[in-house]
């Protein structure tokens, strides 16, 4: 049960948020002019690694602000918690497992 | 009967309150102090249980919660609970107490058959008898059930109340024993804030049982006393007794069970009713801890020899609390059979309470020091041998006992028989690392001990604990003392305070475990799983050495596997005293390293807990909490019955004159389109959405233009997501040039207020664009049928005249005097207007429109007249009709798709090779041949009607109703090719095997043209 930073509200419970997967995938434009192969990895696909991970969180029972988190996948512990639109933080060096970031292309959200 | 094995002086019980209880149908007596399974000792009652698979006799091991075979069915009535273990139930006046698992009585149970064909009942034998063929398993499990059933769960409602709160500390401390009050006693002085849990009901630990020399008992027993009182009187200490550390979660949230009244018995929370209002029965703590000190103790291992589980063998250590705590003397002849120094101890004190004493011991190597002590207490010794047999059958008469090979794997020699009740056995001792191991820390074995530490852990950022004493593997009482103040110092320390000097250890003598040399399966004459002899190790589960040999031929080799095939460490105790035998047995049987099998990961709880506790005050109706709309009250007083939509009670019908539920329906869907009906809508989902680009994020999250929607104009709107798939609809009316009113589906309210935000905020936050939040704000009044202008006009300013109110628009007046927005729609395809007003009128409304109504036979419908009425109209219900596979080209809603927008939320999809391909699910109408018969919704048309399934389906029934207006039965569904098959018949098969031939239609039943909702 983890304690989660919001960057609004500050320390809250685990049980007041949800989690929304992989952080920073923008809503590509132009689509019509996207193969099925483009389009289908942007619908469907997301990095799942063990270790350092980008996330998006919605403080659900509390401000309802969407904000992004750099989570440990395999120690569940939780580096940062920032807003949309700030600067990703840096992957700490001492960070336990592997640090797959995935797809950080799009950083608008 | 007496207390025959009660000793006269000596125990923390008071021996002048006499408690009297039953325990199968028998009137007992015992002392308060006691627990059930010191009473039934004390009354020389050794049968307790029979085993779960052979339905052997089994009596107590452990005096602690470890206990695997004394299971109590603890009452009666809506008081009783099942597998409660008689180690753990403090006694009070008037207990029933029960034996389980046995029928017709403990003494003669007819399911010990089960031991005769022991060798029909090998491990996996569930796995393999009962698999196959798999529509024979309903009548299986019965069997199995009714065979294997433990306790009995109560069918009354749980009279008792149940509490749960959060706790927040700097330390908390989980164990009360030598340890937890060091770490206690150093954290408090520092001037944390400390919590410290501990399941019995007095502090103290292994001191209130252990056996000492009578100089170090007294000290000990001081110190507990000395410490405790200190933390009892500190403001920043809070001391839970009877409450058990149960779970321990991620950023050190640990949750424990508090037993609050369990000790006073079945309507004890009411009796202990005071100051403080009435207790609960149990209260469930959900602590956050900046630190955690875990001195959880350490549990004996038995020894796993033949017939180890005949009634009266027992640890050494229970032995020992039950004299010392208890006072009572299990049994006058006893052999006390050990690997290890510490049942030295148990010996010395049996004899010291008058016991004869015969000590076996597998090691042929043992300190002088030891066999002197025996020695001058008179107690007789054999070194270098093993017990090789048990004998009696409902409890222990004799042993045998054989010397032991060198390497200790087999006996040789000559068998001779020591007469005894009691064989107090010690295979060494677990440190229990169940908490550690439930925080994420990794285990190591360690030779020393022969047994697994805490080690590695790759969580502690998140989870900073400290394990000290027994626990971290350390058995004398100084060094634990010592443990836990450099523990309590740690923790205070890292949260910031200023470490106290803590306090100093008594000087006591005590080697706790002293020298151990493992033997992890005695020999008997006979190789293990022949003979008739059974090695135990797990005793809840009846799981044998045999077993473990079985698993090992047939290839479950891990020890995930061999859980899983034997069930060993997987009854309710979770396999506390069993799993290190298991993983050593098996260790020698591949001839491998004990850490090379593996160890076994601990999950919470770590002991049984009730869901009473956890439910705590959410329970009957704050269970979950009922959404009431503002006119809720007048349904009550007209008799509606309701349904539940999500946690809406909404009126379903509105029977009249005891009509049930089909004549009502029929007579309010009828009645509708003949004059007049009114619904309560005020649950839809409705989202007040401002801003300059307001009308932009509504290109972007419906399918359909809306740019051009004039002020006052409604609109219906399609939501997809971005795989393409219909997920919510409604009707947006433009209430200003930047300001919309939204509704949404009932169910699907807070699902789109979500879905707006998270685009809002994370896609387009450079967007002007607000949303709140309206449902409950609004109260919604539905008029529907010819008559429902008529009606309106009669109680409102607003000029409803078609031309100057058309279909598709709002207007603002008063409606029976009060402000309302009127919006011109129609659910039903009749002349439509849904008045809504401030929530706080929605009752007034309802009763002046039913006042009104009465001219117009105003017909009051519930949502399944609602449900009919769009059915004859082919409306679609989100989440009925559609299930998240289907695109509007599916539901044949290609009209609702711009071919002129650039760009909406899930466009793209529309066009991959999957949405395009046709031939899809596509959504039909179904009239079956019989105009009277209905289709069960959910029923499968099937391309090729066979004798059995399987089948081919090519479609299902979505929505189905009898409707009064169409004058026959009416269905929804998905086919296959649909839009190209109307006009042809199919066959749907029912589960009964019943075939209906149906005619595929157009969706739409009555005034296909719409003229009704425009006239």
């Amino acid at each position: 049960m983890f304690i989660i930073q919001c960057p609004w509200c500050g320390d809250r419970d685990q049980t007041e948020f949800s989690c929304h997967g992989e952080a920073h995938i923008a809503r590509p434009k132009n689509t019509e002019s996207m193969t099925d192969e483009q389009w289908g990895d942007y619908v469907f696909f997301r990095s799942n690694p063990k270790g350092m991970h980008r996330e998006r969180w919605v403080h659900a029972h509390g401000c309802r602000r969407w904000f992004n988190a750099l989570r440990d996948t395999a120690t569940d512990e939780i580096f940062a918690t920032y807003k949309v639109g700030e600067t990703p933080p840096e992957i700490p060096e001492s960070s336990s497992a592997n640090t797959s970031t995935g797809n950080a292309s799009g950083d608008r959200s | 009967m007496s207390q025959i094995c009660r000793l006269d002086t000596g125990g923390r019980i008071d021996r002048s309150k006499k408690l009297r209880f039953k325990f199968d149908g028998i009137t007992y007596t015992g002392y308060a102090g006691d627990t059930l399974a010191s009473a039934l000792l004390a009354n020389g009652v050794r049968l307790l249980g029979r085993s779960f698979k052979y339905h052997r006799p089994r009596g107590l091991i452990a005096a602690g919660s470890e206990e695997p075979n004394a299971l109590i069915q603890l009452e009666e009535g809506a008081y009783t609970e099942p597998n409660t273990r008689a180690t753990s139930i403090e006694l009070y006046d008037g207990m029933i107490a029960r034996s389980q698992n046995r029928w017709p009585s403990l003494g003669f149970d007819v399911g010990a058959v089960n031991s005769l064909v022991a060798r029909f009942l090998p491990a996996g034998f569930y796995y393999k008898t009962f698999m196959w063929p798999a529509s024979m398993w309903l009548t299986y499990e019965k069997f199995i059930r009714r065979a294997a059933g433990l306790g009995v769960s109560p069918i009354e409602p749980d009279p008792d109340s149940y509490h749960s709160t959060y706790a927040h500390c700097d330390v908390l401390i989980i164990g009360a024993g030598p340890a937890g009050l060091a770490a206690a006693a150093t954290a408090t002085a520092s001037g944390a804030r400390v919590i410290l849990v501990d399941e019995q009901k007095e502090a103290g630990g292994s001191v209130t049982g252990a056996s000492f020399d009578s100089d170090s008992r007294t000290k000990l027993h001081q110190w507990v006393d000395d410490v405790s009182a200190t933390l009892e009187g500190s403001d920043n200490c809070t001391v839970l007794m009877r409450t058990t550390a149960v779970g321990y979660f991620d950023y050190n949230y640990i949750t424990a069970v508090q037993k609050v009244t369990d000790h006073l018995g079945p309507g004890g929370s009411d009796s202990a009713s005071g100051a403080q209002g009435k207790q609960p029965r149990q209260r469930f703590w959900k602590i956050r801890a900046k630190q955690v000190v875990i001195a959880a103790g350490s549990i004996e291992r038995p020894l796993v020899f033949a017939d180890n589980d005949r009634p009266g063998v027992m640890l050494a250590n229970a032995v020992d609390t039950y004299i010392n705590r208890y006072a009572v003397l299990p049994g006058d002849e006893i052999v006390v059979f050990t690997n290890n120094d510490s049942a030295y101890r148990t010996a010395i004190n049996a004899a010291s309470v008058g016991a004869t004493v015969t000590l076996i011991d597998a090691r042929s190597d043992v300190a002088k020091a030891l066999c002197t002590a025996l020695e001058n207490a008179g107690i007789r010794y054999f070194t270098g041998h093993a017990v090789t047999a048990v004998e009696g059958g409902k409890g222990v008469k004799s042993v045998r006992v054989m010397p032991l090979s060198e390497d200790g794997k087999t006996v040789h020699g000559q068998a001779w028989r020591i007469d005894c009740s009691i064989v107090a056995n010690s295979g060494g001792w677990t440190p229990s690392a169940h908490m550690f191991s439930q925080s994420g820390g990794k285990l190591r074995y360690d030779e020393a001990i022969a047994g697994f530490v805490p080690d590695m852990h790759q969580a502690k950022r998140i989870n900073p604990n400290h394990s000290a004493g027994a626990c971290h593997g350390t058995f004398d009482t100084s060094g634990c003392i010592r443990e836990g103040r450099d523990a309590g110092q740690a923790a205070v320390l890292a949260c910031g305070y200023e470490v106290s000097q803590g306090v100093d250890a008594p000087s006591v003598s005590d080697d706790g475990m002293g020298d151990i040399a493992p033997i992890w399966l005695v020999p008997t004459v006979h190789p293990v799983g022949e003979g008739s002899a059974k090695h135990f190790h797990d005793f809840q589960n009846d799981v044998t050495a045999a077993d473990i040999h079985l698993a090992a031929r047939e290839g479950y080799l891990s020890v995930e596997h061999l859980k899983r095939y034997t069930t060993t460490g997987m009854a309710t105790d979770q396999g506390k005293t069993s799993n290190l035998n298991a993983l050593a047995i098996m260790a020698d049987i591949r001839g491998a390293q004990i850490p090379e099998v593996g160890t076994t990961t601990f999950r919470p709880p770590y002991t049984p807990l009730t869901f009473g506790a956890v439910g705590g005050q959410e329970s009957g109706e704050l269970f979950l909490q009922e959404r009431h709309t503002p006119m809720h009250q007048c349904h009550v007083d007209n008799g509606a019955v309701f349904e539940d939509v999500g946690d809406w009670k909404r009126p379903w019908y509105f029977p009249r004159n005891g009509e049930d539920f089909h004549s009502a329906v029929q007579r309010e869907c009828y009645a509708v389109r003949q004059s007049v009906g009114v619904l309560d809508a005020s649950t839809l989902g409705k989202i007040d959405i401002q801003g300059a680009d307001s009308a932009w994020l509504l290109e972007m999250v419906y399918t359909n233009n809306w740019q051009k929607l004039a002020v006052g104009g409604c609109r219906y709107g399609l939501m997809l997501n971005e795989h393409g798939m219909i997920f919510d609809d409604g009707v947006t009316t433009r209430l200003g040039e930047n300001h919309f009113h939204m509704t949404t589906t009932t169910g699907g309210a807070a699902r789109v207020m979500s879905w707006l935000e998270e685009w809002l905020q994370t896609e387009w936050p450079e967007l002007d664009v607000h949303c709140t939040s309206v449902t409950e704000q609004w109260a919604v009044a539905a008029l529907n049928g010819p008559n429902a202008r008529a009606l309106l006009q009669s109680i409102s300013d607003i000029d409803t005249a078609n031309e100057s109110f058309p279909f598709m628009t709002m207007r603002e007046g008063l409606v029976a005097g009060i402000p309302a927005r009127v919006y011109r729609i129609s659910f039903t395809g009749e002349l439509a207007y849904e008045i809504n007003v401030p929530a706080r009128y929605g009752k007034l409304l309802w009763e002046r429109l039913a006042k009104a109504g009465e001219a117009f036979d105003l017909c009051q419908y519930g949502t399944e007249a609602m449900h009919v009425l769009r059915a004859e109209k082919g409306f679609i219900i989100v989440g009925q009709d559609t299930d998240g596979t289907v695109t509007p080209y599916d539901m044949d809603m290609d009209w609702i798709v711009s071919k002129t927008k650039e760009d909406f939320l899930g466009k793209r999809s529309l066009t991959r090779s999957d949405t395009k391909r046709g031939k899809r699910p596509q959504f039909v109408g179904l009239q079956t041949i019989d105009p009277l018969q209905v289709l069960p919704e959910g029923a499968h048309i099937v391309a090729e009607v066979r004798d059995q399934p399987p089948m081919p389906t090519i479609g299902h029934v979505t929505s189905s109703y009898m409707s009064p207006n169409v004058g026959r039965s009416i269905a929804l569904g998905v086919l296959n090719d649909g839009l190209a098959m109307k006009g042809s018949t199919v066959q749907l098969r029912l589960m009964d095997g019943q075939v209906i031939d149906a005619q595929v239609t157009d969706p739409v039943f009555i005034d296909k043209e719409g003229v009704l909702t425009r006239g």
